[in-house]
């Protein structure tokens, strides 16, 4: 072993500062008594939560938020189970290039995503509305569902399947009975991955949104107007949701990478 | 052992989700690219005029020019920050290695607009980087190149894909088998020799697939720019939503971003390549 104080120790160091420091900065001003973000701050409050706590449009989008990221996580897991099956255990022409499609949403930039659907709904003369956003979400998040349920049909195990055919089960009772069992943590870790990311989503909601917001979108015409402590306040409530999702999402995922 | 059915059941719904949402999508915005706008509503006459435009007018090319120069940045930044931590992480902890290993995810936990703000909060003119300057003595007056420049858009597209850029690396770094340095150092290698002929070579996919990863997303970022980016921080991605905003050129919106999706998908089939190479060799 070298020195423990090398400069990759020191390295290291910067790294973690540079990634905490927003995060800091933002959960600090939320208690922050001035309007103005003058530093260092000065008195301390928890106006901005009142303020939030009575902020009625801002909640609306909370829930159209959940909404959307409901209709979402239905929608990849109800195609993205299928898709993954598929994958793993079926032969069809184009499978090399079907795998490369549902996988693109997830390397590319949303609004890629976000504007061929735009389109698409322009084209079949379709309002944008809250459910379009969903079909936005769902659709690009398909390809997070693929990666999460095909890592675990990776470790799942034929031979249980292999034991029930042979046993007389039909396939249907099968898929009941022993693959989807099993996949239950995978599914379960998916579902809470994709709400979370669909949360969060912008670039693509940007462009499919009509004339409700989502959580994301009221805070960015928010921000386009000018600095406002509220929301700080909002974004380590988000902030400290997404943390316990993702505490939740890492438990239940975590026995499926150790084996 | 699966039989037809089952193998027709689960792959054709998602073929026809994916066909219809993501597949015909793509095509519509093809179409797009060859259409026009005449006062104010889009006609279906096929023209090259949208990519002659985009060839012949400078405009375009520099914005990209910037843009790439800004995802360059940004992919060079988030390497120098993430690898070197991978590296770290992977071979110098021992304790609280899964511990630091979910404090590098956590911020991507943080929305990406908050994240962006708070940047914002930081770099302004009453922010935190402008005060302590002052009060050091460095600065008489609050910098104003700090925020609304392409230098605010770097610092933040750096902030989101650093962890981006350590994941793949640290996933890499981490299946080297241990047995290979040690067999090395037997041989009498030094630790310089080690890393130049083991360490580096068996992690550079892993750093190929991160940089690519960093490089792709920050170039097609619109959010940032918008924010914090100020007009000299404007990015191809900034120019298409006003073309298809106020603008009203959807066909000349829809030319750019194709090529956007060309440029992405010609990029991830090249470095796709190069790691297979890397991985397994010429053979």
């Amino acid at each position: 072993m070298r020195s423990r104080f090398g400069w990759l120790n020191i390295h290291a160091v910067f790294v973690f500062a540079f990634l905490y420091l927003p995060i800091l900065v933002l959960i600090v001003y939320s208690f922050n008594g001035e309007s103005v973000a003058g530093f260092p701050p000065h008195n301390w409050t928890l106006r901005w939560y009142n303020v939030l706590f009575a902020d009625d449009a801002l909640w609306s989008s909370v829930l159209n938020s959940l909404l959307v990221a409901g209709i979402a996580v239905a929608i990849s897991i109800l195609f993205g189970l299928p898709a993954a099956l598929a994958l793993d255990r079926s032969n069809f022409p184009g499978k090399a290039a079907f795998r490369r499609l549902v996988l693109l949403p997830l390397i590319l930039p949303g609004i890629i995503t976000g504007l061929s659907l735009l389109t698409l709904f322009a084209a079949i003369r379709t309002h944008l509305s809250l459910f379009t956003v969903a079909i936005g979400h769902g659709t690009a998040l398909i390809s997070v569902a693929v990666t999460e349920l095909s890592a675990g049909l990776q470790k799942f195990d034929r031979a249980q399947e292999e034991a029930s055919r042979d046993l007389g089960a039909t396939e249907w009772y099968t898929f009941r009975r022993i693959t989807l069992p099993n996949l239950k943590l995978p599914l379960i870790a998916a579902a809470l991955l994709i709400l979370t990311l669909s949360l969060d989503e912008i670039a693509v909601t940007f462009f499919l949104i009509g004339r409700e917001n989502t959580l994301p979108l009221e805070i960015w015409s928010r921000l386009r107007r000018g600095i406002t402590p509220e929301i700080n306040a909002v974004s380590t409530l988000v902030f400290a949701f997404s943390l316990m999702t993702i505490l939740l999402w890492y438990k239940l995922r975590r026995p499926a990478l150790d084996e | 052992m699966y039989s037809r059915t089952y193998q027709r059941l689960t792959a054709f719904p998602p073929l026809l989700w994916i066909t219809l949402f993501l597949l015909l999508p793509y095509a519509l915005l093809f179409c797009f690219s060859f259409w026009q706008v005449r006062s104010q509503t889009i006609v279906h006459e096929w023209t090259l005029n949208n990519y002659r435009e985009l060839f012949y007018n400078p405009l375009y090319f520099q914005v990209l020019l910037r843009s790439s120069r800004i995802a360059g940045s940004v992919t060079l930044l988030a390497l120098l920050l993430g690898v070197p931590l991978a590296y770290f992480l992977s071979f110098r902890v021992r304790r609280s290695k899964n511990l630091l290993y979910q404090l590098v995810i956590i911020p991507l936990w943080v929305s990406y607009l908050v994240r962006a703000y708070a940047w914002k909060t930081i770099l302004g003119g009453a922010g935190v980087f402008n005060t302590l300057l002052m009060y050091c003595g460095i600065l008489h007056q609050p910098a104003a190149f700090l925020l609304y420049s392409p230098f605010a858009v770097i610092l933040t597209l750096t902030h989101i894909y650093t962890p981006f850029v350590f994941l793949p690396v640290y996933a890499s770094i981490e299946h080297i088998p241990r047995s290979l340095l040690e067999a090395s150092q037997d041989l009498g290698a030094s630790p310089l020799r080690t890393f130049w002929t083991i360490i580096f070579p068996l992690a550079l996919p892993g750093v190929i697939a991160g940089a690519t990863f960093a490089f792709v997303l920050s170039l097609g970022d619109f959010i940032a720019p918008l924010l914090i980016g100020g007009p000299n921080g404007i990015m191809i991605s900034n120019i298409v939503v006003s073309l298809f905003g106020a603008a009203y050129d959807w066909p000349l919106g829809a030319a750019i971003s194709l090529c956007m999706l060309l440029l992405v998908v010609l990029l991830i089939s090249g470095t796709e390549r190069l790691e297979r190479h890397l991985r397994y060799g010429g053979s």
